[in-house]
């Protein structure tokens, strides 16, 4: 691997260059981290498909993609606001506010197709709420949506009470549930749309380059001219709504609303981010590499599912990966001696 | 006069408002069974947020908790329905080792390696839950399987209030000392105010940061134990959820999660007030499922009124040739 780095080495006119982007070098795109997840995705991939008898039937792997569909639509705005040095543990109650003021809109007669709207403009809201708290008082971001986790799951659970929403329109179920052509999840569809939407604008616009700047150093950007607070604000507006649009798709999967819907999704969606290469100290990470994550995880959790695997068994698997996957670098990169 | 201006008497007057409120509504809140049992609800969050504040004091924070106390609580009760000779401080101290060894695994992985707390902890967080369900096969091990003495020990009373408000007095004093009087302690503030010169006068981090988790898991294993005896049933989701309860408790207690402050007092107040709350609901007739979301506002409250405490910076204590020229 590391035979094609001794002959790069490059005959320098002056001290130091400069490259706009740094030259081709095989070594370097196998270390990435997004290669690596790649491989175990494969690997995933490989060793299901010869162990675990029907895992290569087309219609049982488009079913697979309904467990994590939902759960990385929001982990692709919680990358952004990771690599801003924020994070959102309110996800899951934002989505359970959200399912019950879909059920609540839908009982009172809201017409089917308003209904998305509605969701949306619930998650944004919350967001509007996390976002408010943690630019206008400047608080840290992990305390703020710890205290509003449990005000949105307490307000979904003081509306529902001990009932559920049901009887949800079939518009809801189509998107929910339904497939394009007969084949692909519209879930999954919905999924990969985002995530295209996402990668653009994190890795191609000015927007996205300024996240980075600020989840490398908030003050520098803000002495560069950027609204950082603008883009906080943003970023978590953006992230309830993500939410809502999860609760839409989930509550029209499962046609119920329970108060203990999406329970624990937080901490799941973060471990996908993270385990996507984003660095929880801000300012590193891509959209790729959290794809590609959801699809490992989804993999190996589909892959025990069809092998009889309860699934708890799953939550040691992810958490040992989370593990070793940050443990590794650090272990093979050695100690550093100063902070 | 200064003691009045401080969080911690806010916060304790606050809780007695509170007590006082609710009890002008319904006297039968403020009899003595009643906050005797008050205070024996509120001990096992009192225990686990004093662990935890020593962890946030040091700028991390433990997720596994909650893991860590069912997993210790469920081999405990493996280990007390297995082998029912076995004396009961046996099983206690078993528990506690347990806990320490999942909490130095945290700490080994946070201090040596040089990892984020929050990754690390919800890594573990994760296996240790699942680990749960492996050892008890995602069985119950309810009441009848436990041994009588197991299972009475926690609510024995001795000298009037019962053994688990006793301990919990014990683990108070005992972080009290930690946090003031030890070095260990002094050591914690320190990484916590600044860690890089913390590192320059010489204070070893990574075996700090070791023990610092390390005490917040033997905690939750005590913890684990006094749970599965005190409710009297132990499976794979007990606790579930209550990590971020002790973060609260520790929150609402004024501790900055951004490390180098808080106070063993102002812990045991936030756990305390979150307790009050918990109790005082369906005394005062209010649906429970308000529960949380009130948990939610008193936490964003209790934030609101901290940083605005916050705003006043450090003191001053070189000083400044700027300002003395001017003066002269």
């Amino acid at each position: 691997m590391n035979s094609s780095t001794a002959n790069m080495t490059i005959t320098h006119s002056s001290r130091y260059t400069i490259l706009d982007r740094p030259g081709f070098r095989l070594g370097a795109l196998l270390g990435k981290w997004e290669t690596l997840l790649a491989l175990l995705f494969v690997a995933a991939f490989l060793v299901n498909g010869i162990l675990v008898p029907n895992f290569l039937d087309p219609y049982n792997l488009a079913d697979g993609t309904f467990n994590f569909s939902e759960k990385a639509l929001i982990a692709l705005p919680m990358a952004l606001l990771i690599i801003c040095r924020e994070i959102d543990i309110s996800v899951s109650g934002i989505l359970a506010l959200c399912s019950v003021a879909l059920g609540l809109a839908n009982t009172h007669g809201v017409p089917p197709a308003l209904l998305l709207p509605v969701a949306l403009a619930a998650g944004t809201v919350c967001g509007l709420l996390n976002g408010v708290l943690v630019t206008r008082f400047a608080l840290p971001s992990i305390v703020v949506t710890i205290g509003t986790v449990s005000l949105f799951r307490g307000l979904a659970s003081v509306v529902l009470g001990d009932k559920a929403f049901t009887g949800y329109p079939q518009l809801m179920a189509d998107w929910g549930q339904g497939y394009f052509f007969d084949v692909i999840p519209r879930e999954f569809v919905v999924l990969l749309a985002f995530a295209a939407i996402f990668a653009v604008v994190l890795h191609a616009t000015r927007w996205g380059r300024r996240i980075y700047a600020i989840g490398n150093n908030p003050v520098a950007a803000r002495f560069a001219g950027i609204e950082v607070n603008r883009y906080r604000l943003v970023l978590f507006m953006l992230t309830g709504a993500m939410a809502g649009l999860a609760a839409y798709l989930l509550t029209g999967r499962i046609g119920s609303t329970r108060p203990n819907i999406a329970m624990g999704w937080e901490l799941e969606v973060i471990t996908m981010v993270i385990l996507g290469g984003v660095s929880i100290a801000g300012g590193a990470g891509t959209i790729g590499g959290v794809l590609l994550a959801v699809l490992t995880l989804g993999t190996v959790t589909y892959g025990l599912s069809l092998a009889n695997v309860p699934g708890i068994y799953m939550t040691i698997v992810i958490g040992l990966l989370l593990l070793v996957t940050i443990a590794v670098p650090r272990l093979l990169r050695g100690r550093k001696v100063a902070k | 006069m200064n003691m009045f201006r401080q969080r911690e008497t806010l916060l304790a007057c606050s809780i007695v408002v509170l007590v006082c409120l609710v009890g002008l509504r319904s006297p039968v809140f403020v009899s003595a069974a009643s906050l005797s049992n008050l205070l024996t609800d509120s001990t096992l969050l009192i225990m686990l947020a004093l662990t935890q504040m020593l962890v946030i004091v040091t700028r991390g924070v433990d997720l596994s908790v909650a893991s860590n106390l069912a997993l210790s609580g469920m081999m405990a009760s493996l280990l007390a329905s297995r082998h029912p000779g076995l004396p009961l401080l046996a099983v206690v101290l078993a528990a506690t080792a347990i806990g320490l060894v999942l909490g130095l695994v945290n700490g080994w992985l946070i201090g040596y390696l040089e990892l984020p707390p929050i990754v690390v902890t919800l890594g573990t967080m994760s296996v240790y839950r699942g680990l749960v369900f492996v050892l008890s096969g995602g069985a119950w091990v309810s009441s009848h399987q436990m041994p009588q003495a197991f299972i009475a020990f926690p609510l024995t009373r001795l000298l009037g209030v019962t053994h688990l408000v006793w301990i919990a007095a014990a683990a108070v004093l005992a972080a009290w000392f930690i946090a003031r009087h030890s070095r260990f302690g002094r050591d914690l503030y320190a990484v916590g105010n600044a860690p890089s010169c913390a590192r320059y006068v010489g204070i070893p981090m990574a075996r700090r940061l070791l023990w610092t988790y390390g005490l917040s898991g033997a905690m939750a294993g005590l913890c684990g134990y006094l749970w599965v005896a005190r409710y009297a049933v132990a499976y794979t989701e007990i606790a579930y959820g209550f990590e971020f309860t002790v973060i609260a408790a520790c929150v609402i207690g004024g501790i900055s999660i951004a490390g180098g402050t808080g106070s063993v007092t102002g812990a045991v107040l936030g756990a305390l007030f979150l307790a009050v709350i918990g109790n005082a609901l369906p005394v005062v007739q209010v649906s429970p499922f308000w529960q949380s979301a009130l948990t939610g506002l008193v936490i964003l409250a209790a934030v609101l009124i901290n940083a605005r405490d916050g705003k006043h910076g450090g003191r001053q204590i070189l000083p400044l040739h700027l300002l003395q020229r001017g003066a002269a």
